[in-house]
């Protein structure tokens, strides 16, 4: 009885710090929101599971017919390919889904207290489950062609570790701006679209005149993102250290902005949405 | 009042451990846009034509209130008089922009019932879904979850997925999560219409029995007699004020009185 928890409105640690902790405490919660939306989208569809492992199948089946032509000097494609497309793919749904949890997170926000950061970590957390599922059908398509994985594959834990810190802030911030206006998710939705034809997924680096190429990939840190992801698996080679470096001031960059802006707004959110 | 199982409180820090609830000078204020504005676009359009009004509404207004632990408390008053904000702000879910609220122990709300239900999944997965939502660990709902289907009265009912069950089921099973363990602080808003008449009892008797353990109560009701023969005190509020506060019997009769008479 004397380690009750005390609330006290007045007396609480800066809500960066706090929500910190509270997440923390809150984990289970966060497994089974992943579980939710694991399940749910699966469960009443027969392929189920298969259907992640599918899509980007498809997808680069499609691509690899119009382009494979037109990009006749790109080595095995197909893997050039599909490593864009899973990482683009996690970006995406990852951000996308932070946005429609938290608003959809509304009506419970209202009722109980939970961290409001967790409606992001866990679209980031199902996001990594389909990303590692997809990495399934790229291993099968990389034995298919002959192309086998090297040493530098290792390193794909600390690409992916960054992608998510970098999905996680991008979603927290937009989601916070998402609390005020709504609209906001679908315009996020066509600006993705952009962004994904001004990173090189589906088309190889070098066909991007010199003279925008530097501000284009510098300034964009998926470039950055997707490159670290590919040099291990498609390049199989280490990632330089400028490189790495530069992913990883852009991911935790966007995780720390993305965290102080939405705690600080937090208190807001169960009067907004 | 105590219970064997209930150990007083460590003498000398008594008059601290007596208090469950405190609330100095809380203030809520929503603020209401005069057209309601749902879009980035729109807003930056009335932003520079400088047309974005707001009133403010208090839906607290400096509100002090002291609750002692074991103590069923009334709250009563018209709709929009700021009751539900005053649960909310208890039980954390708004932060008050003035003031202060001390609150201790664990805070059970009973806001609506199975907020969190997923229509897709079972009955079980809904539990563990709950239950942590009201911040306990998954293996402590493990250890609670037999409980709870008796409680609820589910039986094998609770591998099917939630959109088969009725309406009567799905609330059952939400007040089941929400109160099988005994809270420090339990809050009731305007609930216990749930179910059928005998599951209305056991709710009942599983409110009377966690106020026989010490458990605080702050219930919201518009039935008098209920005010009077749960409630030791209870307090009135009329838009965000403090109307009266006092035994329930006296805090009831005024606000009937002056309800009726206006």
């Amino acid at each position: 009885m004397i380690d009750e928890p005390v609330y006290d409105s007045a007396r609480r640690p800066s809500p960066v710090v706090e929500e910190l902790l509270e997440a923390a405490r809150y984990r289970d919660l966060i497994v089974q929101f992943v579980r939710r939306d694991i399940v749910t989208r699966y469960k009443r569809s027969v392929l189920g599971v298969l259907w992640t492992m599918l899509s980007p199948l498809g997808m680069m089946v499609v691509l690899t017919i119009v382009f494979s032509q037109l990009f006749k000097t790109t080595e095995a494609y197909p893997v050039y390919l599909l490593s864009g497309l899973i990482v683009w793919t996690f970006f995406a749904q990852s951000t996308i889904a932070a946005m429609r949890y938290f608003i959809w997170g509304g009506s419970l926000i209202r009722r109980v207290y939970i961290p409001k950061t967790l409606f992001a970590i866990s679209a980031v957390g199902a996001g990594l489950v389909n990303l590692l599922l997809s990495m399934v059908p790229l291993i099968l398509v990389m034995l298919a062609i002959g192309y086998t994985p090297r040493m530098p594959v290792l390193f794909l834990p600390v690409s992916i570790a960054l992608l998510a810190a970098f999905a996680l802030g991008v979603g927290l911030l937009f989601s916070a701006i998402a609390a005020y206006f709504p609209d906001v998710v679908e315009m996020y939705e066509i600006a993705l679209m952009a962004w994904m034809y001004l990173t090189p997924i589906f088309y190889p680096e070098e066909i991007i005149p010199e003279s925008f190429s530097w501000w284009l990939f510098n300034l964009n840190p998926m470039f950055h993102l997707v490159r670290l992801f590919r040099a291990p698996i498609y390049f199989g080679v280490w990632p330089a250290p400028e490189r790495l470096a530069a992913a990883a001031v852009a991911a935790l960059g966007a995780l720390v902005i993305g965290w102080i802006v939405f705690t600080r707004k937090a208190d807001q959110f169960a009067y907004r949405i | 009042m105590h219970t064997a199982s209930e150990p007083h409180p460590a003498p000398g820090r008594e008059g601290e451990c007596q208090t469950s609830i405190r609330l100095e000078q809380v203030s809520v204020r929503y603020r209401v846009a005069h057209e309601r504005i749902s879009s980035l676009k729109e807003y930056a359009v009335r932003a520079l034509q400088r047309r974005v009004n707001y009133s403010d509404l208090w839906a607290l207004n400096k509100v002090d209130l002291e609750v002692r632990r074991g103590e069923v408390f009334g709250i009563v008053g018209r709709n929009g008089a700021g009751k539900s904000t005053l649960l909310k702000v208890v039980a954390r879910v708004l932060r008050p922009m003035g003031g202060r609220v001390w609150v201790r122990g664990h805070v059970a709300p009973l806001l609506e019932l199975g907020a969190a239900f997923h229509p897709e999944l079972t009955g079980r997965e809904n539990v563990f879904l709950s239950g942590t939502l009201l911040g306990f660990s998954r293996r402590e709902m493990a250890g609670k979850f037999q409980r709870i289907v008796d409680f609820a009265e589910l039986g094998d009912f609770i591998d099917a997925p939630l959109r088969t069950y009725s309406s009567g089921m799905t609330m059952r099973l939400g007040f089941a999560v929400a109160t099988d363990a005994k809270p420090d602080v339990l809050i009731i808003d305007e609930i216990l219409a749930v179910g059928d008449e005998a599951f209305q009892r056991k709710c009942t008797a599983r409110i009377e029995e966690f106020r026989r353990q010490g458990a605080t109560i702050l219930l919201v009701t518009h039935n008098r007699q209920l005010t009077q023969s749960l409630c030791q005190r209870a307090m009135w509020l009329d838009h965000g004020t403090v109307r009266a506060i006092g035994p329930a019997a006296e805090v009831a009769a005024a606000y009937c009185e002056a309800t009726n008479a206006g």
